[in-house]
C-alpha cells in the first residue's frame, strides 16, 4: 500500500560534474518553513533507504527546496540516473533538525569543501542579509568542479576558491584559505565549516589557536531523523547528542570528529554490495536493452 | 430455553492452546508465531467464560470492553455481534488481542482465574478482529459532520484511537505522520512475526473509511508547529501523540562503538525499512553472530528475536534483576525463551570492549543480587563485587527504555514537565488552549492499549471543548444512570419529578 503526502517532483535538474548534481523539488509548505542549517530526509522509491541532504537552498516565491548531491553510494548514483525533471520523490520530510543560529557576528568565514559548498550558501546568504561582513573560502579538487562561483560572489565580501591542484584560485586545502583570511583580518569572531568530517576537523584545528567558535555541520549515518532511533549519535565533549534533533550543527572544537569517522564506516561493506548489485543490474539493463534495439523491439516492451 | 448456569466446576477446564508455529521453524523467518484460534477453539474458549456478575475483567480494561459480552456473543455464534460490541470501545480489536500485556490487566483479574487458567480473553478478541479483517466487516456509524476540524499529530495507537473517536464525533479529522508509512510504533516497533503488516494496514482502511485523513511524511513542529495548525491552518483542536521516542544510552565505556545501537534503530531498520530484504530493499542491516540485548522488556524481547532471524547464532538478554521484574509480556519471554534465547538475569553492563578499529568485540558484565526493594517496589539489584566476566558479542543492542523527543519542546510553548514529556492536567489538556496530548509523550513509555485509553480519553476531552455532544453515549447528567435528563426512566409522571 502507498501513501503519500504529496508529490514531490523534481523541477529542475543540473549538473555540475560526472558526481555532482542539483535537484530542485516543488515543496512550497517546506519552502516557507525552511531556514539555513536544515536537512531533508529522502527516500527515492518504495524500497530505497532514508538518506539525509542538507537543504542547499530553498525559494519561498517559487515553493522549491533546492538539493546538490554527490553520487557515491548506491542511492545517490541511482538518483543520479533516475531523477529528470518530471519524476518524483517518493519521500521528502523535513525541514530537521536546529536551525543554525545565525549570530550577529560582525565579520565570519563561511567555508564550504566539496559537497558542503551547497549548505553553506544559505548561512553565507542569511549572514549577509544580517549584515556581517562574509568571506567566503571554498574548496575543490579541481577547476572543474567549482560550482556556485556567481552565487556565492554575489553574497560575500571577499571570496578565495581553493583547489588540490591550483587549476583555480590557491593551491591547497581550505584551511590554506582560511589562514589567509585569518593573516588579514585579526577581527575574524565566527568561522561556519562545512565539508567531509576530516576537512571539518581541519577546520576546527586551523581555529583552535586563534579561538575562534567555529562551527560545524554533522551528516552521520541517520534512519528517522527524529530523534527516535539514535543512529546519528555523536560525541561532544564528554556529552552525547543526537546530529538530527540537537544538531546538525555544533561547536567545532568539542566535536569528536575521530569518533564521528569511525561511525560513519559502520555499513560500508553492507553499502559496498548494495552498490556492486545494483551497478550489476544495470549493466544487464543496458544488455537488455542493446539486444532488444537489435531486435528492432522497443525496450518498454521487454520490460512489461 | 434457558442455559444451565455456568459454574467453575462445568466450564471446560482447561486453557484452550493457540497454535503456534514450531519454534525451530520460526526463529528462521519473519511470519507470525501465533497462529490464533479457529472456529472451534474460540467456540471451546468462550464456554469458560462464567459471565460472572461482578465482571472485573471490564475494570481491568484501560479502555473498558465490555468483555462477557463479546465473549458471549462469540459462544452465541454470532461473531458480527460480538464485534460490534468490540469495536464500540476499541476499534482496534486484532492489534489489541495480539499486542495488550492481557495477564496484567482483563486476564490478571479474571473470576476464573482465581482457581483455573483465566479466560484466553486476549485470543478471542484476536479471533474476533481477526474475522472482521477477513469477512471485511466495518462499522461505520451515521456521522453527522460538524464544522469543526480536528488535527493529530502521531500516527501511533493514541493518534488512531483519538483519531477514530473524533471522526465518529463527525469532525474532519487529519493524522500527521513524519515517516513515510503510518502506524507510528505498530509500524516501526512491533516485528511482523508478532503483528503483520496487513493487520496494521486493515485497521488504517479502517478509519480512512471513516473519513480520516492520512499525511505521511509530515514532522509536525518543524513543517509547521502546533500553534500554527490552531492559528493559521484552520484546526479547532490538535491532539499530540508523538510517542516518546528519544533511546536511552547506558553511559557505561564504549557506548560509542560500531555495533552499539538503540533497539529502536534495530526494530525500525528490519521492520519500516525492510532491512531483513537487504539488498532487495536499500536498508542494510549487517548480520551479527553474537547478540547481546540489555534489557527485558518487550521491546528487549522484539529485538533478540529479531536478531535470532537475521540469522544469529547466539543471543543473549543481558537484565539487572530477575526473571520476576522483567516487565515484558509472559507471552513474550516463553516466545523467546523457546526459540533458544540465552537469559542472562540478574546481569549488569559494565563496559563494551573494543577491538581497537572502532567494532564492539565484547562485553563486560557483572553478576547481581537482589537487595532491599526500592521506590518502584522491587528489589534493588546490587553488583557482587569480584564477579566481573567478559563475553564475545558483536552486535549490542539496548533496549533500556526512552526518553521525551524534544522536538515539540523546541518548536512549541507547550509547557513540559521535569522529566521533558508534555504536561496535561487530568483532562489531558495542554497548557495551549484546544491542544490535548497523550501517550508515552505525556506518560514515558508504556504500551499500545494504555497510548489507546489515552487517545480515547483526550477524545472525550476535545468533544467537550468543542461543545460536541457525543451521540454514542446515552445521556446521563443530573439524576446518574437509570435516568433520563434528570428523570427516573421509571418514572410515569414526569410531572412530579423536578431536576435537582
Amino acid at each position: 500500500m502507498v501513501y503519500r503526502m504529496s508529490s514531490f517532483e523534481i523541477i529542475k535538474r543540473e549538473d555540475f560534474s560526472d558526481v555532482t548534481y542539483l535537484l530542485e523539488v516543488r515543496h512550497p509548505m517546506m519552502a516557507k518553513a525552511a531556514k539555513p542549517g536544515q536537512f531533508v530526509i529522502v527516500m527515492l522509491n518504495e524500497h530505497g533507504e532514508r538518506i539525509p541532504l542538507t537543504i542547499a537552498d530553498f525559494d519561498r516565491k517559487e515553493g522549491t527546496i533546492t538539493l546538490v548531491i554527490q553520487a557515491v553510494g548506491k542511492t545517490t548514483k541511482e538518483m543520479q540516473r533516475e531523477c529528470r525533471v518530471g519524476t518524483s520523490l517518493y519521500a521528502m520530510v523535513g525541514p530537521m533538525g536546529i536551525p543554525s543560529p545565525i549570530s550577529h557576528a560582525k565579520k565570519v568565514v563561511c567555508v564550504g569543501g566539496g559537497l558542503g559548498v551547497a549548505p553553506v550558501y544559505p548561512q553565507a546568504r542569511a549572514f549577509k542579509e544580517a549584515g556581517a561582513y562574509v568571506i567566503g573560502v571554498l574548496g575543490f579538487r579541481n577547476k572543474g568542479l567549482v560550482f556556485w562561483e556567481d552565487k556565492f560572489r554575489a553574497c560575500c565580501d571577499e571570496f578565495i576558491v581553493c583547489t588540490d591542484d591550483g587549476s583555480a584560485g590557491i593551491k591547497g586545502l581550505v584551511t590554506e584559505g582560511i589562514k589567509l583570511a585569518i593573516s588579514k583580518h585579526a577581527d575574524i569572531d565566527e568561522v561556519i565549516a562545512i565539508g567531509p568530517p576530516i576537512m571539518m576537523k581541519g577546520c576546527a584545528e586551523t581555529t583552535r589557536p586563534h579561538a575562534i567558535k567555529t562551527m560545524v555541520s554533522l551528516n552521520p549515518v541517520m534512519v528517522d531523523g527524529t530523534g527516535m532511533c539514535g543512529g546519528c549519535r555523536v560525541k561532544l565533549g564528554d556529552q552525547v547528542k543526537f546530529a538530527c534533533v540537537d544538531g546538525p550543527d555544533f561547536d567545532g572544537h568539542l566535536v569528536d570528529f575521530d569518533d564521528l569517522m569511525t561511525r560513519l564506516r559502520r555499513y560500508t561493506k553492507a553499502e559496498r554490495i548494495a552498490l556492486e548489485r545494483w551497478e550489476a543490474n544495470c549493466r544487464m539493463q543496458q544488455q537488455i536493452d542493446a539486444a532488444s534495439a537489435s531486435l528492432g523491439v522497443s525496450a518498454s516492451t521487454v520490460k512489461a | 430455553m434457558a442455559t444451565k448456569k455456568k459454574t467453575i466446576r462445568n466450564i471446560p477446564q482447561e486453557r484452550t492452546p493457540m497454535r503456534e508455529r514450531d519454534p525451530k521453524e520460526r526463529a528462521k523467518n519473519f511470519e507470525e508465531v501465533a497462529c490464533g484460534y479457529g472456529l472451534e477453539d474460540a467456540l471451546r474458549e468462550s464456554e469458560r467464560c462464567m459471565l460472572c456478575p461482578d465482571e472485573p475483567c471490564i475494570a481491568g480494561c484501560p479502555v473498558g470492553i465490555n468483555i462477557p459480552g463479546f465473549i458471549q456473543k462469540i459462544s452465541e455464534n454470532k461473531f458480527r455481534d460480538a464485534y460490534d460490541i468490540l469495536t464500540d470501545t476499541n476499534l482496534l480489536p486484532s492489534i489489541c488481542g495480539r499486542v495488550c500485556p492481557q495477564e496484567n490487566q482483563c486476564e490478571g483479574v479474571c473470576t476464573v482465574g482465581d482457581s483455573l487458567e483465566p479466560v484466553a480473553i486476549g485470543r478471542l478478541e484476536r479471533f474476533v478482529g481477526d474475522t472482521a479483517i477477513k469477512e471485511g466487516w466495518i462499522n461505520i456509524p451515521y456521522i453527522e459532520p460538524n464544522r469543526h476540524r480536528v488535527g493529530i499529530v502521531g500516527s501511533g495507537p493514541a493518534g488512531m484511537a483519538c483519531a477514530a473517536d473524533m471522526a465518529k464525533a463527525g469532525c474532519d479529522v487529519t493524522v500527521y505522520e513524519a515517516f513515510h508509512q503510518p502506524g507510528g510504533v505498530l509500524r516501526y516497533g512491533i516485528p511482523d512475526f508478532r503483528l503483520p503488516n496487513e493487520v496494521i494496514d486493515a485497521e488504517i482502511n479502517n478509519l480512512k473509511k471513516l473519513g480520516v485523513k492520512f499525511e505521511c511524511n509530515t514532522l509536525v513542529g518543524r513543517l509547521f508547529t502546533i500553534e500554527q495548525m490552531i492559528d493559521e491552518m484552520g484546526y479547532h483542536a490538535v491532539f499530540v501523540g508523538v510517542g516518546a521516542g528519544y533511546p536511552t544510552m547506558l553511559g557505561i565505556p564504549g557506548d560509542s562503538l560500531n555495533g552499539v545501537l538503540s533497539a529502536n534503530e534495530l526494530l525500525t531498520r528490519c521492520n519500516l525499512m525492510r532491512a531483513k530484504d537487504f539488498p532487495d530493499f536499500d536498508t542494510p542491516m549487517p548480520p551479527a553472530r553474537h547478540v547481546a540485548v540489555v534489557g527485558a522488556g518487550n521491546t528487549a524481547m522484539d529485538a533478540m528475536r529479531v536478531s535470532l532471524r537475521l540469522g544469529a547464532e547466539n543471543v543473549y538478554c543481558i537484565y539487572r534483576r530477575s526473571r520476576k521484574e522483567a516487565p515484558a509480556r509472559a507471552e513474550e519471554i516463553h516466545h523467546a525463551e523457546q526459540e533458544g534465547i540465552q537469559f542472562n538475569w540478574l546481569t549488569n553492563p559494565v563496559s563494551v570492549l573494543d577491538d581497537g578499529k572502532g567494532n564492539v568485540r565484547g562485553m563486560r558484565c557483572i553478576r547481581m543480587e537482589l537487595g532491599e526493594p526500592d521506590d518502584s517496589g522491587r528489589r534493588r539489584p546490587v553488583p557482587i563485587a569480584g564477579s566481573e566476566f567478559d563475553f564475545e558479542t558483536d552486535l549490542i543492542v539496548y533496549a533500556i527504555g526512552t526518553n521525551a523527543n524534544p522536538i515539540m519542546g523546541q518548536t512549541s510553548k507547550l509547557k513540559l514537565n521535569k522529566w521533558g514529556y508534555i504536561g496535561t492536567d487530568e483532562q489531558l489538556a495542554t497548557s495551549v488552549a484546544g491542544v490535548f496530548a497523550g501517550g508515552d509523550i505525556v506518560t514515558g513509555a508504556a504500551t499500545v492499549i494504555e497510548a489507546m485509553g489515552a487517545g480515547r480519553k483526550a477524545a472525550r476531552s476535545m468533544k467537550a471543548y468543542l461543545g460536541i455532544r457525543d451521540p454514542g453515549l446515552p445521556y446521563v447528567g443530573v439524576g446518574g444512570p437509570g435516568t433520563l435528563f434528570g428523570i427516573d426512566i421509571k418514572e410515569k409522571n414526569f410531572a412530579r419529578v423536578r431536576i435537582a
